[in-house]
């Protein structure tokens, strides 16, 4: 087991992202107080819901590496779950959801091990081929291709795209020795979800000319280029803090995790139109299920982990 | 020690299966009633069912609050009854009933004249997954027993895709409670039936569930 020790770097941007919160609820507590009569409890709802995300992310992640790694589990576990209540499923299936379920802890337990092989081939191999054999072991061919296409797809986004935000933990300290693996979570979770909100605020004040107004009529390329421009900036600022990467290649990360959190997030977005849904679900309120608040991670963690991981590990 | 064992149970055991294992999404919570006598109606599908519903309650009214089941399936063997009717609390009532027995319902309108909160499956049994068959109409007459204790009816979906009749391993899902207004007795039984069955398909009309065959 590796060595988990919090550094001062990652103290100090815990401490930022405390302020940034602070800033956010007296904001809104001046807007409520200059026109109390707008109704502003969804507002109210997510930045509450917000605190309390913060206040348990800090606490896992200073609490031992392996209390963390677990943690990423659980948000796997209640994403898949979340997307399987939303989706069709066949009753013949049951069985294998149940399977399906049981890859978490296998997948996570790689991760806690930091073996690396057998996490990155774990889901794409193995899992992939053994729930469509458990399927035509219960012998139901109606709707085959489309229950073992759906449920795959749930299984590499929710499971082994997010474990990839754990494995960033168990990279090998010695190459960031200032903030080390829990400085590369930061980095990775703070700028996607940064960069939701900047999305959504220069979008808010700027929008006019729609993205991809099929999937998402709210998005606009304004919000999107502003969101990209700032994130990007927060990008060369932090990486010097939490990463081993100069400002040239903090460019290039800004500029990925900006572009795939958008990717990541509309992804979702046609998921939830497909079904018919607006929220995902109800366990945040103000921001809706948890998919509606990790969509963007399903598309920044992995690609953020191989960007770094090519370059540094 | 079986009020602890009980507590036990539900307040920690059931609570820890129900909100992390399975994970609820309750609309309309505050029309649950707040103190008893009171009557819970709701649709049948899973074991589960009892255990969800029960875990919508403050531990505060536990004592009182009992579901109402069927003395055929749960007082079988003597620690299987002692398990329902002390931990669980049930409240045993005959589904069947042969001639010269007394009235099926009498344990529930004595449960109620002491102010207790029962929990009501008019269904009689859960039946196909995610299927609700029509209410059986001992409902209306304890209803009719009855006309100023609430009748709150409550649609729940997805338990019945997570634990099943004559299943046992228990798959997890998100799972749906709406809660009705309560349902004031209309002056015939009849009406009252009809008026419940409707309530029951308004709140199952609010959900947009996947499909599931």
């Amino acid at each position: 087991m590796i060595q988990f020790q919090v550094s001062p770097h990652v103290l100090w941007s815990l401490g930022g992202l405390y302020a940034v919160l602070v800033v956010a609820s007296a904001w809104v507590m001046m807007l409520r107080w200059r026109a109390p009569e707008k109704d502003r409890t969804e507002l109210v709802q997510r930045i509450r819901s917000w605190w309390l995300i913060v206040s348990i992310f800090t606490l896992v992640i200073i609490m031992s590496c392996n209390v963390a790694v677990a943690f990423f589990a659980f948000v796997s576990f209640l994403a898949l779950k979340e997307y399987l209540s939303i989706v069709p499923t066949r009753r013949a299936d049951r069985r294998v959801l149940f399977w399906a379920y049981l890859s978490i802890p296998v997948q996570y337990y790689w991760v806690a091990q930091a073996w690396y092989g057998m996490f990155i081939i774990f889901i794409p191999v193995y899992v992939f081929l053994l729930l469509p054999m458990r399927m035509v072991i219960i012998g139901e061919t109606k709707e085959f291709l489309r229950a073992a296409g759906l449920l795959h797809w749930g299984i590499m986004t929710m499971v082994f795209g997010i474990s990839h935000i754990a494995y960033l933990l168990v990279l090998p300290e010695a190459t960031n020795p200032s903030a080390g693996g829990t400085g590369l979570v930061l980095f990775l979770v703070f700028l996607t979800e940064f960069n939701d909100v900047a999305q959504y605020l220069w979008g808010k004040m700027l929008g006019r000319k729609k993205i991809i107004p099929k999937v998402s009529p709210n998005k606009t390329w304004e919000g999107f280029l502003g969101g990209m421009v700032t994130t990007t900036l927060l990008s060369i600022l932090l990486a010097d803090w939490l990463t081993p990467m100069p400002w040239t290649v903090a460019i290039a990360a800004g500029l990925l995790i900006s572009v795939a959190g958008f990717i990541g997030d509309v992804t979702i977005s046609a998921l939830k139109r497909d079904i018919g849904l607006k929220d995902s679900g109800s366990l945040l309120p103000g921001h809706g299920g948890i998919l509606d608040r990790i969509d963007s991670l399903t598309y920044t963690a992995p690609l953020f982990f191989h960007f770094i991981y090519y370059l540094y590990y | 020690m079986n009020s602890f064992l009980r507590f036990l149970f539900y307040g920690v055991f059931i609570r820890l299966i129900v909100l992390i294992i399975l994970g609820l999404n309750v609309r309309h919570r505050e029309r649950l009633p707040k103190a008893g006598p009171a009557i819970i109606v709701a649709n049948h599908n899973s074991h589960l069912d009892t255990m969800v519903l029960m875990s919508l309650f403050p531990l505060s009214l536990l004592p009182k609050l009992h579901p109402v089941a069927a003395v055929d399936y749960f007082l079988t063997s003597r620690l299987f009854s002692w398990f329902t009717l002390k931990v669980i609390g049930i409240l045993p009532i005959k589904r069947t009933i042969s001639r010269g027995d007394d009235n099926p319902l009498a344990p529930c309108n004595q449960a109620l004249a002491d102010g207790q909160l029962l929990i009501v499956f008019p269904e009689g049994s859960r039946g196909e997954p995610e299927q609700m068959q029509s209410f059986k109409g001992g409902i209306a007459r304890l209803a009719e027993s009855h006309p100023t204790v609430p009748v709150t009816p409550v649609f729940l979906h997805g338990l019945g895709k997570a634990l099943p009749k004559g299943e046992s391993v228990l798959v997890p899902f998100f799972c749906d409670v709406f809660v009705g207004e309560p349902l004031p007795w209309t002056g015939d039984r009849r009406s009252y039936m009809r008026q419940l069955d409707e309530r029951m398909r308004q709140l199952a009309a609010e959900g947009n569930f996947p499909a599931w065959n």
